[in-house]
């Protein structure tokens, strides 16, 4: 059994504003049957302002405790004010929501987004967020832009927390180690640590940083798939190497040669890297 | 859970009540009956009789000889012993054949095999959860080392012709093994003249308590050791016994035969009550499963159009003890692989809601949750956005 706080029980047990908005303003639709939750939010506006909010819901307990409560936060705010609304604002109404549960108030937020949007009548209907970007989580259709915005907002740094928050790795889990990239990407660039131009390093300096980070950053990725990645030269910009183990017999190498390996070494020697398999 | 309030458990596919006799029978071995039945003493001999005594009950059971039962800690390690062992002894077959609706038991150590670089073959169900035979026999070869396919399904209680397997597994020169955790004692289990190389049992599901199982094979066929350590169960498994646990399972498998015919027909008249009168009172629910062909304390039914935790809370404020293939009660974000399996529609999997039952329910629980059940679902569906009652 969850623990749920007293205020996710209220909620869920004593719903605030169930139903559709008559002639509503906004509706935002998010989630499907298939994903397992599915909110609809519709809202009355009047100068701007949301005078009044219904929702309807699919789901667990804390997919409904967060649409009420959602709800009740967005009542009187005005479309700018309501802009701003993240799913910790949710959270915070509701208490605390179970870390696998949060993609619930996520879920919240979105449907809020999309009502907006709607209102604005922005293309973008349902799942706005879904077109933009790289699919990344296949199971769960969940893109990296997406990604990279919850992590922010959430201050996540494992890729085991993305799934909680917007579900992407929670299905096969084929794509957590991408989804780990993109969050240390994301974390990367918030410290500004400045990518080194490589301007001011000699080609002995390269090899050795290039040596460096595929024993740091690399190789530990791909021994989790028993495989492994030796160095065989490097001529400019282009380094040449060979995949090891299985790895090497795997017919998906020229994704890990992409994604991993090249990703890797622009993120941290050089952004003129071009990676060539050598077979 | 506090205590002043009554529970109705109604969740005994997933665990049991511990029989007060059973209590009973296990209580000497945790206090005065303390020693090593492998000790060479006159007090661990008196421990080791007891052992043996279970292990004669156990065996009768399933209509097994007491030698055929190897105790271990539960379904779980029966199942990896029994996988593990077929494949060390068949080194050059490479191949398990399976079901798509094992338990995780199963599922996941195929998933593990196949890390290990087996090839494991999952065969399908058809929209009852019946197993596509035509199909299973086509994916068993001679390069198949091991056949697993369970004898009844913990989610929808299906009943699988496991005898029939254990033919075919046979005819291609595969061992066959069942989990049947959820089998024994809740059906008739007579091994003496079957195909079945080896069955995998747990005493928690028939009121012993939790940390016992048993692994019977059959005379003949060969077994390896999964942990490696002392002589015990004939060095089979190694690990000082288990010996309070041991004797409450070996009490639970006598009672069960005394049981087996309430079984079938007291509590399956309990089980067809809740279901027909759930189906009948609320619209848009379906049983999923083989309803031909299926244990007599399970149901398993889906209320359309909502999900299956928001129900499961809500019935737990009124004691009520059931279980969900919702995605949302365990964590996972995925709904019951045995119902996706089956093609049942997102739609009614979310919603799906098992109710299994044991010799301690009784009718008035039957008609208290036929009672609450139809505001419970109302309730939910008039948030739902997808529900157009």
């Amino acid at each position: 059994m969850w623990d749920y706080t007293n205020k996710v029980m209220d909620h869920f047990l004593d719903p605030k504003n169930v139903g559709e908005v008559e002639n509503a303003d906004a509706v935002g639709d998010v989630g499907n049957m298939t994903c397992g939750d599915a909110l609809r939010l519709s809202l009355k506006i009047e100068d701007n302002v949301i005078v009044d909010a219904k929702f309807k819901t699919f789901g667990c307990a804390s997919a409904i405790a967060s649409s009420s409560a959602l709800t009740e936060i967005v009542k009187g705010m005005t479309i700018e004010e309501a802009e701003k609304i993240t799913n910790q604002d949710i959270v915070k109404i509701l208490g605390d929501l179970p870390e696998e549960k949060m993609h619930c108030s996520v879920m919240g937020m979105e449907a809020l987004q999309a009502a907006i949007a709607d209102y604005r009548g922005e293309e973008a209907s349902d799942d706005d967020d879904d077109h933009e970007g790289r699919i990344v989580c296949t199971c769960f259709g969940v893109t990296d832009v997406k990604i990279r915005k919850v992590a922010k907002e959430n201050k996540l740094h494992d890729a085991e927390e993305v799934t909680n928050y917007c579900k992407a790795g929670g299905g096969c889990g084929g794509c957590l180690d991408d989804i780990q990239s993109i969050l240390d990407g994301v974390w990367r660039e918030e410290s500004k640590t400045p990518v080194s131009t490589g301007k001011e390093m000699s080609i002995v300096q390269k090899v050795m940083k290039i040596q460096e980070v595929l024993d740091k950053e690399i190789t530990p990725l791909l021994e989790q798939d028993g495989g492994g990645i030796e160095l065989i030269d490097v001529v400019g910009d282009v380094v040449k190497v060979k995949l090891r183990g299985r790895c090497a017999v795997c017919p998906t190498s020229h994704i890990t040669m992409q994604h991993t390996v090249q990703d890797k070494l622009r993120e941290f020697v050089l952004p003129s890297i071009e990676v060539e398999e050598v077979k | 859970m506090s205590n002043d309030k009554k529970i109705i458990y109604v969740d005994n596919n997933a665990t049991t009540a511990v029989d007060p006799l059973v209590f009973e029978a296990m209580k000497p071995f945790l206090t005065e009956m303390y020693a090593n039945p492998s000790s060479i003493h006159t007090f661990g001999g008196q421990v080791a009789k007891y052992i043996e005594v279970a292990r004669e009950s156990v065996a009768s059971l399933i209509g097994a000889n007491p030698k055929e039962i190897i105790f271990t800690s539960c379904g779980t390690e029966s199942d990896s012993s029994a996988i593990y062992s077929a494949l060390h002894l068949c080194p050059k077959k490479k191949k398990v054949v399976v079901s798509k609706v094992e338990h995780p038991a199963i599922i996941a150590l195929g998933q593990e095999l196949v890390r290990r670089g087996y090839k494991v073959e999952e065969a399908p169900v058809d929209s009852h959860g019946r197993i596509d035979m035509e199909r299973l026999e086509e994916l068993i070869d001679d390069d198949t080392a091991v056949v697993s396919i369970m004898w009844a399904n913990n989610e929808t209680g299906n009943i699988y012709p496991v005898e029939k397997i254990a033919k075919i597994a046979k005819k291609h020169g595969a061992l066959f093994h069942t989990d049947a955790v959820q089998a024994v004692g809740k059906i008739d289990i007579n091994l003496a003249e079957s195909d079945i190389d080896m069955l995998s049992l747990s005493g928690h599901k028939l009121h012993a308590p939790k940390g016992v199982g048993a692994l019977y094979v059959k005379r003949g066929v060969r077994f390896r050791p999964f942990l490696a350590g002392g002589h015990q169960e004939r060095s089979r498994r190694a690990g000082t016994e288990n010996v309070p646990s041991i004797v409450a399972l070996g009490k639970a498998c006598e009672l069960a035969r005394t049981y087996m015919k309430y079984e079938n027909t007291h509590i399956k008249a309990l089980r067809d009550k809740l279901e027909k009168n759930l189906l009948a009172n609320i619209k848009s629910t379906k049983v999923n499963g083989d309803i031909e062909n299926r244990l007599p304390n399970t149901t398993n039914i889906s209320f359309e159009f909502i999900e299956g935790e928001s129900i499961l809370i809500l019935l737990d404020r009124l004691g009520i003890c059931a279980s969900s293939g919702s995605a949302c009660t365990t964590g996972s974000l995925e709904p019951s692989h045995v119902l996706r399996a089956m093609g049942v529609p997102y739609t009614a999997a979310h919603g799906a809601i098992r109710f299994s039952f044991s010799r301690y329910n009784t009718e008035a629980e039957v008609d208290y949750i036929i009672e609450q059940m139809p505001a419970i679902i109302e309730r939910l569906r008039a948030i739902s956005p997808f529900w157009e009652g």
